[in-house]
């Protein structure tokens, strides 16, 4: 049972990254699609960084845990924020439609990530993977509290505490507040002085460096070190579950257990059909958004301004 | 008392493509003066204050404030030249409370390094010369060791002088910080202009006024000594005017130079000190109000000599045309938001309807057109093409109401939203009504291509081709088309709603001539308005309504604005004040009609 419910935690930090870097993203007014492609190319930028550190070692005895998992952590940032920087590039200051640079930039990171990850000399992954899931305590036979609280690899906690900070910063400093203004409603932003293109640049990068170290986190964390291109199926769900979480970071990590739960039990049960639960995280969506569409707060609903791109001078 | 000059505009040209919106105008703005600008619609009043703002940047010409040139490149520099504009269409986030919208993108104070260093060098040098001077013996007592000043070596200064970045980066986050009392300081500033408002209240609860009272404390509070306002009064009560009114006196009395944009010319008469008057993006001239008169202002504006005066003439051949009885509605939360309303349309009579914004007019439109659902009652309409037979139109779809041979024209507030689609032409807007008249299964454009260059020829529709998309016109030349083939469908009803909203009065007056036309020719015109003055004067009769109840039917030529504005307000609706109300006014008229 614990064992069960420490798997879901380890998946949901998937989604977590990508559904904190995308509520951040669609705060600003952006609605970024290429999220699922970001993940990707944060799972690129990670393998390229720690075979780049296993390249410079004589053996592997030699690896340095803090080293490995901080280059990962760096290198798979850079390239989800590299991503992002393809995608503001394109909507903020080419003014591109949203949608379609997205579903692009997704489409690209996918085959992308086929393309350079299938060639990577993974020799030292498993042994890197070891050090990105060293917990606070380490072992076979764990009392409840430490299988469920304290044996998760750093990214994990990682993900939980930006979730956690990108709550506070939304709901409570000025930061937030300017951000939130600019993807509600940029005109009055700009006319109160903020600039609208940088903070809509700032919070994409931001956003696409986040989900970039969920394609870090599965690759690393959930198979412990070897490549599958599934990455992208992870960033939908993560999509979705910015919808789920009414575009607040504290409920995503609520909603993220919950689906990491979901999918979890579908590997679990052998009974049912698989491919019906695995359904189960959109289905869960779809009767999110038919609630909040009943309950019609003004609250619950997307940020005004998104999916439009804003230009001061047009009439 | 010397005025001085707060800011000054030197030949100021902007264009946006080919269309020269502003052209070489010069313009100054007192301390301490209210100047209205005034001018036709597509007269570049709201581009040249938008320059001033920093929205848009000019291609020519200078801004000197106090004297000296500026450059204003974005809303932000506009702040730190203490400019603050309030916007016709409010800038306000709707989902934040008023404060949060207030204090929005303020800035952190900055961070001054080199007087920083200096201060903390004084300090401590003041203490330690008071170390020196300290005299025990003066002090006894067990106090005397607490009081005693404190020494400072150079270390301890050092160290003091490299904790200031940390200082700098602690002051940042404690400014980012959203405490709970930013609603004090807000608060402070709305209590010293004597704003009475909720500051905690979110922006989507508000009414109009309140708003608007928002934008205000907002450029307050940021320090504001040039306050634009572009059209303030469009959506307000007279009695929200009179309120606005004595804030921007106040604010005159206190130094800070007002610039009001407005349509209305007895605003202008009212509020302002001078009217700078512009007309096609040039100015005109700039002249003290008390030495001009409306007439002249007219015709500055225009160019021409116009009349002012709408020619109402007396109805003919009056019959009801449309019947609502007991019509009442249901909202999708529960909300009532027609209540019971009963009147008649007459044939040859403009019905004025008045009301606060969003009382339920359009509802009521929309359910006479059959796009809203109605709960309770009846809408009939006596057609005069077959014996005068009553058709029920309850619960119809305006094509099941065309079918029956109904001729209902309707011009929603919402041109571009309902009224006319955007991003298609003229020819294809014609279109839209006639479409189905079509019998082969391809387009055929020559009827509509007619119609529409009928419109623009007749109604001075300023556009480059009739090809052009009707999105790319201005919103006078927008509700002439509208209007324009409304009228072309000869109705027997005829309802247009704010048809003059944002026109300017050449143009409003070019709209009230037509519906006075269509009255004439026997058409039964509703007629939703905003301005009372027009209502009046337009209007055989008014029909007013406050939170989807009729509080009352005025007879137009015996009305009076405060009547109208309290009639408007009434939030209980009390069966016997009604009838009180409508003796007055039958008594009135009867008067009235004794006397003619």
């Amino acid at each position: 049972m614990w064992i069960f419910l420490r798997k879901a935690v380890r998946l949901s930090a998937i989604y977590l990254y990508g559904a904190t870097g995308e509520i951040l993203t669609e705060k600003s007014g952006h609605l970024n699609l290429g999220t699922p492609g970001i993940m990707c190319m944060g799972a690129i930028g990670g393998c390229l960084g720690v075979r780049a550190y296993v390249g410079t070692l004589s053996s592997l005895a030699q690896m340095n845990g803090f080293a490995v998992v901080l280059i990962g952590i760096i290198c798979a940032f850079l390239f989800g924020m590299l991503g992002g920087l393809i995608y503001s590039f394109l909507t903020v200051t080419l003014r591109c439609n949203q949608n379609v640079t997205g579903l692009t930039l997704t489409t690209f990171g996918a085959g992308l990530m086929s393309f350079v990850l299938s060639s990577i000399d993974q020799t030292g992954f498993s042994e890197a993977s070891e050090y990105f899931r060293m917990g606070f305590v380490n072992g076979q036979d764990l009392d409840w509290f430490s299988t469920l609280f304290l044996n998760y690899g750093t990214l994990v906690y990682l993900a939980i505490a930006i979730a956690i900070i990108a709550a506070i910063v939304l709901k409570k400093t000025r930061t937030g507040l300017n951000l939130r203004a600019v993807g509600e409603n940029p005109a009055t932003a700009d006319a109160a002085g903020i600039s609208v293109g940088k903070y809509r640049y700032f919070a994409t990068l931001t956003g696409a460096g986040i989900a970039g170290l969920g394609g870090l986190c599965y690759i690393m964390d959930s198979l412990l070190g070897t490549i599958d291109y599934e990455v992208e199926a992870f960033g939908w769900i993560a999509v979705a579950l910015v919808i789920f979480s009414i575009w607040k970071p504290d409920l995503a990590i609520v909603g993220s257990l919950l689906f990491g739960i979901l999918l979890n039990a579908a590997d679990a049960m052998q009974i049912l059909n698989k491919g019906l639960i695995k359904t189960l995280p959109y289905v869960v969506t779809v009767i999110v958004l038919v609630i909040t569409s009943i309950i019609n707060k003004r609250e619950t609903q997307p940020p005004a301004a998104l999916g439009t791109s804003y230009f001061r001078e047009e009439r | 008392m010397e005025k001085t000059v707060a800011i000054e505009l030197k030949g100021i040209t902007k264009t946006f493509g080919e269309v020269v919106a502003n052209k070489d105008v010069n313009l100054d703005v007192y301390r301490g003066e209210v100047l209205s600008i005034l001018g036709e619609n597509g007269s570049g009043k709201t581009t040249l204050m938008n320059m001033i703002a920093g929205i848009y940047f000019p291609d020519e010409g200078q801004i000197f404030i106090d004297g000296k040139e500026v450059v204003i490149k974005s809303p932000k520099d506009a702040f730190a030249h203490k400019i603050g504009m309030i916007h016709q269409h409010f800038k306000l986030v709707d989902v934040f409370s008023a404060a949060d919208n207030i204090i929005l993108g303020e800035k952190a104070p900055r961070f001054d390094m080199r007087a920083e260093v200096q201060r903390v060098k004084d300090e401590y040098a003041e203490e330690n010369k008071r170390f020196e001077e300290y005299d025990e013996s003066e002090h006894p007592g067990a106090l005397a060791y607490l009081q005693k000043p404190k020494y400072h070596s150079n270390a301890q200064l050092n160290l003091k002088l490299m904790s200031l970045p940390f200082e700098e980066i602690g002051r940042k986050i404690k400014f980012n910080w959203l405490s709970r009392n930013r609603v004090k300081a807000v608060q402070s500033i709305a209590n010293r202009f004597g704003f009475q408002i909720d500051l905690k209240k979110k922006i989507y609860d508000m009414s109009v006024s309140e708003k608007q009272t928002v934008e205000i404390i907002k450029v307050l509070y940021r320090g504001a000594d040039i306050l634009i306002l572009d059209e303030p009064t469009a959506v307000l009560t007279p009695q929200e005017i009179e309120k606005l009114f004595d804030v921007i006196r106040n604010m005159r009395d206190s130094g800070k130079s007002i610039i009001i944009i407005t349509h209305k010319l007895n605003e202008v008469m009212e509020i302002s000190d001078r009217v700078a008057v512009l007309r096609k993006g040039e100015h005109i001239a700039t002249v003290n109000t008390a030495e001009t008169n409306e007439q002249e202002l007219t015709e500055m504006m225009v160019g021409k000599k116009v009349s002012l005066n709408i020619d109402r003439t007396l109805p003919h051949d009056v019959v009801d045309r449309l019947i609502v009885k007991n019509l009442t509605a249901v909202d999708h939360e529960g909300v009532k938001v027609l209540n019971n309303i009963s009147f008649e349309a007459r044939s040859g009579e403009i019905l004025g309807i008045a009301g606060i914004a969003g009382s339920g007019q359009r509802q009521l439109l929309e359910a006479i057109a059959g796009l809203y659902k109605v709960n309770e009652g009846e809408i009939s309409y006596i057609d005069p093409f077959n014996n005068n037979e009553k058709v029920d139109l309850r619960s119809k779809t305006p094509v099941q109401i065309r079918e029956l041979g109904v001729r209902l024209s309707f011009v929603p507030e919402d041109r571009l939203g309902m009224g006319l689609v955007g991003n298609m032409d003229l020819v294809d807007n014609m279109m839209l009504r006639s479409y189905r008249k079509g019998k082969s299964i391809f387009l055929d454009r020559k009827a509509p291509k007619i119609l529409a260059d009928k419109i623009v020829e007749e109604l001075e529709v300023v556009t480059p081709s009739t090809h052009t998309a009707v999105r790319k016109l201005s919103g006078g030349n927008v509700q002439k088309v509208l209007v324009g083939r409304e009228i072309a469908a000869s109705p027997t009803v005829l309802m247009a709603a704010y048809p003059v909203r944002g026109l300017d009065i050449n143009s409003s007056y070019t709209i009230y001539n037509l519906l006075n036309e269509q009255k004439e020719k026997g058409v039964a015109v509703i007629f939703v308005g905003e301005d009372l003055d027009v209502l009046i004067e337009l209007c055989d009769r008014i029909l007013v309504i406050c939170a989807g109840q009729v509080t009352g039917i005025v007879e137009g030529r015996r009305a009076i604005k405060e009547q109208l504005g309290l009639l408007m307000t009434k939030t209980d609706v009390d069966e016997n004040q009604i009838s009180i109300d409508e003796l007055t006014i039958k008594q009135e008229t009867e008067q009235g009609g004794e006397e003619q």
